[in-house]
């Protein structure tokens, strides 16, 4: 068990150098001038500089090193918490993240919450359901979820219960009640993917000898289906939780858009808008750690859900 | 299949028997599906954005580009079928011009996917090895990066607009096409005819196109179907904050973003736009569905 767990660390570790390594290469190669772009995000016109000017600006992005030991600097700062300096607001990126990245992570984890919540939800009452009619449309339902784009949908909120109704502010960050339509919006696209693989669990579940043996010991159908199918069925979730992970962090970029929040998406957002390029290098250096961390501990609880699994190390 | 072979090998005798054309066999496979009233309705909507595309001016007799500020946000109704926007713009006619840019952002970005991920993918499954496990380590390395975000770094790098957002969406997406492709190919590579096909002296370049990738294609043409819908809410979304074409030129994405001002007052000027959307990446996943479900 104490391989099991240092060599996924390992591994995950590795896959999170390779993201960093990756963007890197985007940011910083990609663009014809990457000097260009780091001096109009700072506020200045690299066409109205005299050559010294250049050079000195050159160095004190430290641009004028070769590649690879540009790489290793950055990533070496970067290992150590430094990463950087943003271009337009003049303070360490670090400061930035720490002071955006608690609504973030409330709004993405309320969000996550709603959604499991949601997903499970419909999908349990589509596989309970035995009216026909209703029973189809339930389980149309989650197509029609991750077909609606995130930021129609929050607009679609917004209008119908801040501006119709009342109930919720429509932007902000103060409060609870600010933080339920973003998170509502948030959380929609992801418990589509949730009810519909739970959907196709229940479907495959109800087939398996066991649900037989259970109906035949003279359970109700509703003890059936909360005590031999969710459990059965629901494993795949776990998995999913992790992967949906990157599509949350994406859709908080959306979301905290529309609704006017502090966070790390908006301010993504306007990273991007001014080509800041360490600020935009950290957030989804961040964001792909945030990715990794929680697949690792996906991976880490499953032996214990189900305990299949931890045989099946054991013999390997 | 064989129930459907037999009916022709009655009408002609065996020793004239032909193989079905492409269009036989195509009328063949979609006429129980076009019974369906869902998937009729689907391919019509999806055609009409593919129509719209293609030759937007067919389809609204107005100029997208026209302001007449005296009908500026009008309701829906007769003559604005979708109201009109801020400027006085019929938003049916942007709608249908912004499928354009729209879609043809979106046909870029898969068909960036379908090339990248198709090769990294056969060579991948084809290769196997070495070579494929550094391969699917980079696709695991992608997978990691947020796909939006991925495309934000990308954006950051090469400039806004549409094409460069279609590029970053591509980009994007080519991880998923790896990975289903080269299951595939590992899954036909094992099979009798491959292994009949070598025998018989095929080289790997003809084994490789000649009777691996055709089997190979079902589940990626599926995946392609389901990631066009998914390119059309990601180029939406990144037009959505700002990155994709410049004014007065209209993307969905930019439709909708500029309808946020009025919410209040005019409503459908943002929402009317997305729920296009909405219907044609509806459509798009029911069709791939349908497709999932009865192969061939």
């Amino acid at each position: 068990m104490n391989r099991y767990l240092i060599g996924r660390i390992g591994q995950a570790l590795l896959v999170l150098w390779g993201a960093y390594t990756i963007t890197y290469f985007i940011l910083y190669l990609l663009p014809g001038d990457t000097l260009a772009i780091m001096l109009s995000a700072s506020g200045m016109e690299a066409d109205g500089l005299s050559p010294e000017d250049l050079a000195k600006a050159r160095a004190y992005y430290g641009l004028d090193k070769g590649i690879f030991e540009q790489y290793f600097d950055l990533l070496w700062r970067a290992v150590h918490g430094d990463l950087g300096q943003s271009l337009s607001l003049n303070r360490p990126v670090t400061a930035l993240l720490a002071e955006r990245l608690p609504q973030t992570l409330a709004l993405a984890g309320f969000a996550i919450v709603l959604s499991l919540l949601g997903g499970i939800g419909l999908a349990y009452l589509t596989a309970y359901l035995q009216w026909q009619p209703l029973k189809v449309a339930l389980s149309r339902l989650p197509s029609l979820g991750f077909s609606v784009p995130v930021f129609w949908m929050g607009l679609l909120l917004i209008q119908v219960f801040a501006f119709g109704l009342g109930w919720f502010p429509a932007t902000g960050s103060q409060g609870f009640a600010s933080l339920v339509l973003p998170a509502v919006t948030l959380a929609i696209p992801s418990a589509a993917v949730y009810a519909q693989v739970l959907q196709r669990g229940f479907q495959s579940v109800w087939q398996e000898p066991y649900i037989a043996t259970a109906f035949a010991k003279g359970l109700s159908r509703a003890q059936v289906q909360a005590r031999h199918g969710l459990r059965n069925a629901a494993l795949p979730i776990l998995t999913l939780v992790g992967l949906q992970v990157g599509n949350t962090v994406s859709g908080a970029v959306l979301v905290e858009t529309i609704f006017s929040r502090n966070g790390v998406g908006r301010l993504a957002q306007e990273a991007v808008l001014r080509q800041d390029i360490p600020v935009v290098l950290a957030i989804v250096a961040v964001s792909a750690a945030a990715f990794v961390l929680v697949n690792l501990i996906v991976d880490l609880l499953y032996p214990y859900l189900d305990p299949r699994i931890a045989h099946a190390t054991k013999v390997t | 299949m064989t129930a459907d072979t037999h009916p022709l090998r009655a009408a002609a005798p065996p020793a004239t028997w032909k193989r079905r054309t492409r269009l036989q066999r195509l009328s063949q496979t979609l006429a129980p599906l076009l019974a369906r009233p869902g998937f009729s309705l689907a391919l019509l909507v999806v055609l009409f954005a593919l129509l719209a595309a293609l030759a937007p001016h067919w389809l609204t007799s107005f100029d997208p580009y026209a302001t007449s500020p005296a009908d500026k946000l009008r309701a829906p109704g007769a003559v604005h079928w979708f109201g009109t926007d801020e400027l006085g713009r019929d938003l049916y006619t942007r709608v249908v011009y912004g499928a354009s840019l729209s879609v043809q952002a979106a046909l870029l970005a898969v068909g960036i996917a379908l090339a990248g991920g198709l090769s990294l993918g056969v060579l991948a499954g084809f290769a196997g090895g070495r070579l494929d496990a550094a391969l699917m380590r980079l696709v695991d390395v992608l997978l990691a990066l947020p796909g939006l975000l991925l495309a934000l770094a990308i954006v950051t790098a090469i400039g806004f607009g549409t094409v460069p957002v279609a590029i970053a969406v591509g980009v994007g997406i080519i991880p998923g096409f790896a990975r289903t492709t080269r299951g595939e190919v590992l899954r036909v590579k094992t099979l009798p005819y491959v292994e009949a096909a070598r025998l018989g002296g095929a080289s790997w370049r003809r084994t490789l196109l000649r009777h691996v990738l055709p089997n190979a294609w079902g589940p990626v043409a599926v995946l392609a179907t389901l990631d066009f819908g998914a390119a059309i809410l990601a180029t939406a979304g990144l037009s959505f904050l700002g990155f994709g074409a410049a004014p007065p030129a209209a993307e969905w994405g930019t439709l909708i973003a500029n309808g946020r001002h009025f919410l209040i007052t005019a409503p459908w000027v943002s929402l009317l736009p997305g729920l296009f959307v909405v219907a044609v990446v509806f459509s798009l996943n029911h069709l791939a569905r349908t497709f999932e479900e009865h192969p061939r």
